[in-house]
């Protein structure tokens, strides 16, 4: 079985980098092949310019952070974070002053001499932390590091991570399927699919400008409507959309004219609007149902060919007109409406992350 | 009955069938047994004992004794030494490179144990006899001379020595040493292992600064699984010895069965027990792992 068929990738010190995809896509063997857990069968891993495809993992300097951390269960906290400078037979002084600074860096000193067992689960991934942190690696792997915690830790974690990252310097490589933890804390991403990397950019460029339906579908939500194209005009591709309209998309250049494509509309650049605009970039639809969410309200709607749409409309400002069973013209500002090859594989649908992959 | 009333009932009623049967079959015959070790003989050839809380049987048990005491923990203890010597690297194999034969191999482990512990020491007693397969072996592979230099065959032979003792305590006590270490062995998670690796550690450094320590508990368990009924035992001394072989446990059943002496043989059960004891608690001291997790 092939768990990463292809991945060039390279990573800049002092860089937060994410690994993003759903549960079997490859990332984290690719992870424990940086790691040194696994050999690649083909093509090689450089660190510092040095190929390490060979070098076991206790002679590569990069160090991990484990999904469930982990932990000596046999050791205090401070034995655990001078495990590895111990290994390395530093000098003692030397070792008590990088597990001091360590364990100051994730705010653990109090807690030097607890047992893991005796540990919150934040606390026992702080420990974690500051146990690769001490021996100061050319690179951190993080394996799904927030996995293990509740949602509020989990969010306080990702800011923390990202402060820990900025006052270190180090690189850091997370592993994660979440999307919001990747677009939150990395400064690039690249998007794993079955094995292959889709696509590598910063968290805006992924979202702005996927490079292929996968990656427009797995982060963020995205209307994902299929047509065919049937002009250019300069940047913009003139597309005749299944439903009915013809739109104009960014991007998609190399799409030729006549091929099935699919134009990808974020909710949150969508409008509901009683008229339609007059440069034409709008669709028709039917309002299906209208889902107060607090600050935002759910606008779900169906065009002619059955696809539906998501919009986000503001819930204190609601026209009256936006009632179940009512028609609607879907209207967006110019830039929004990006172009990607291919059909969806179910058309028309709206491409949300929980339907991409259910959360492990 | 209020509900509260019955759940702190319940954990007594829980204890009650074992605690009876503790205190009707092992503390009443304990206390029988000290009876005993404090009455004295009334003559010879007499069964009658009474109470007279004469200390001179524990006298007896203690100078008269003293080989097979000595023969007991140091066999015992070879024993243990050697089934942790070839129990744990087993226990590690099937532990973290079993598979999925695991369970096949800890089945083979256990396996002898449908057999009469008697019938199997038998077995043994005609494989390590004058004619029998090993004492073959070893010839047709010329080692006898290296064998008598390490005191394991006496004048060629290999049945009624020490060495047959102590093998077949060593055998029959194996999988008591296994089991509890595999059972430690295999509730280490393996990503501690690839932890260790990643901090520096090859693969032995991780075997001894990780695995190790966590295994000590099993390894604990299994040596007192090992010691005790191995230093009280006393059928593979009299099928694979000689009289010069003798363990305490041998002596004790002379004196109950053969020699009819009660309370000689009551006070040597309980200096047996109370230096097993004395021996476990220091044992524990110097190597209770209690406080791992």
């Amino acid at each position: 079985m092939v768990a990463v068929r292809e991945a060039h990738l390279s990573i800049g010190g002092g860089e937060f980098f994410a690994l993003l995809g759903p549960s079997g896509c490859g990332k984290t063997t690719l992870l424990k092949m940086i790691a040194g857990f696994e050999r690649p069968s083909r093509g090689r891993v450089l660190l510092d310019g040095v190929d390490v495809s060979d070098v076991p993992p206790w002679k590569r300097n990069v160090n991990t952070v484990f999904q469930q951390y982990a932990l000596f269960p046999h050791l205090s906290v401070a034995d655990n974070v001078a495990f590895g400078p111990r290994s390395r037979k530093l000098p003692a002084a030397e070792i008590d002053q990088r597990v001091s600074d360590a364990l100051d860096i994730v705010r653990m000193g109090e807690l030097a001499a607890r047992r893991p067992s005796h540990l919150s689960g934040g606390q026992q991934q702080r420990v974690a932390l500051a146990r690769a942190l001490v021996n100061l690696p050319r690179a951190l792997l993080l394996d799904e590091p927030m996995a293990a915690l509740d949602l509020k830790l989990r969010e306080a974690m990702q800011l923390e991570l990202k402060r820990i990252q900025r006052d270190v310097g180090i690189t850091f490589l997370l592993v994660t399927h979440d999307q919001g933890e990747a677009l939150t804390m990395a400064d690039r991403i690249a998007v794993m699919n079955h094995g292959v990397v889709e696509q590598v950019g910063t968290p805006e460029q992924i979202y702005q400008r996927p490079a292929s339906l996968f990656v427009a579908g797995f982060i963020g939500s995205a209307n994902l409507l299929p047509g065919t194209v049937v002009d250019r005009d300069g940047e913009d591709a003139v597309v005749q959309l299944c439903a009915g309209a013809r739109v104009r998309a960014a991007g998609g250049s190399h799409v030729g004219v006549t091929e099935p494509c699919t134009v990808m509309l974020r909710p949150e650049r969508l409008r509901a609007v009683a008229d339609p605009p007059a440069d034409g970039r709008c669709v028709a639809a039917t309002i299906t149902q209208v889902v107060f969410q607090g600050a935002s309200s759910r606008l779900e709607a169906v065009l002619a060919d059955g696809a539906s749409v998501v919009t986000q409309i503001e819930s204190h400002h609601r026209p009256a007109f936006l009632q179940p069973g009512q028609p609607v013209w879907i209207a967006w500002e110019p830039g929004a409406a990006f172009l990607l090859a291919g059909w969806p594989a179910i058309a028309g649908t709206s491409g949300d992350v929980g339907r991409v992959e259910a959360p492990r | 009955m209020s509900i509260e009333t019955r759940r702190r009932l319940t954990p007594y009623l829980l204890l009650l069938p074992g605690g009876l049967w503790l205190a009707l079959f092992y503390l009443a015959p304990l206390w029988t047994l000290l009876k005993v070790s404090l009455s004295s003989r009334q003559g010879r050839f007499s069964m009658d004992y009474l109470l007279t809380w004469d200390v001179a049987n524990y006298q007896v048990a203690l100078t008269e004794f003293g080989p097979q005491f000595g023969r007991a923990f140091l066999y015992g203890g070879l024993a243990t030494v050697l089934a942790l010597a070839i129990g744990y690297p087993l226990a590690y194999v099937i532990a973290f490179r079993g598979g999925k034969y695991r369970s096949l191999l800890l089945g083979l482990v256990v396996v002898p144990l449908f057999t009469s512990y008697l019938i199997r020491t038998i077995a043994w007693s005609s494989i390590l006899a004058d004619n029998g397969p090993v004492v073959g072996l070893v010839s047709w592979l010329g080692l006898g001379g290296l064998l008598e230099s390490l005191w394991i065959t006496d004048q060629g032979r290999l049945l009624n020595t020490p060495a047959a003792v102590v093998g077949g305590l060593t055998y029959n006590f194996l999988p008591f040493m296994v089991l509890p270490i595999y059972v430690s062995l295999e509730r280490i998670d393996g990503a501690l292992v690839d932890a260790a690796n990643d901090l520096y550690c090859s693969a032995l450094a991780a075997f001894r600064k990780v695995v190790l320590p966590l295994s000590l508990p099993g390894v604990f368990a299994g040596s007192l699984l090992t010691f005790i009924p191995a230093a009280g035992d006393f059928i593979n001394a009299q099928f694979l010895g000689s009289p010069a072989t003798t363990m305490i446990g041998n002596s004790i059943q002379d004196q109950f069965l053969r020699q009819n002496n009660l309370s000689v043989a009551s006070a040597m059960a309980f200096v047996l027990m109370f230096v097993m004891i004395v021996l476990v608690l220091v044992y524990s001291r110097r190597f209770g792992t209690d406080d791992l997790a």
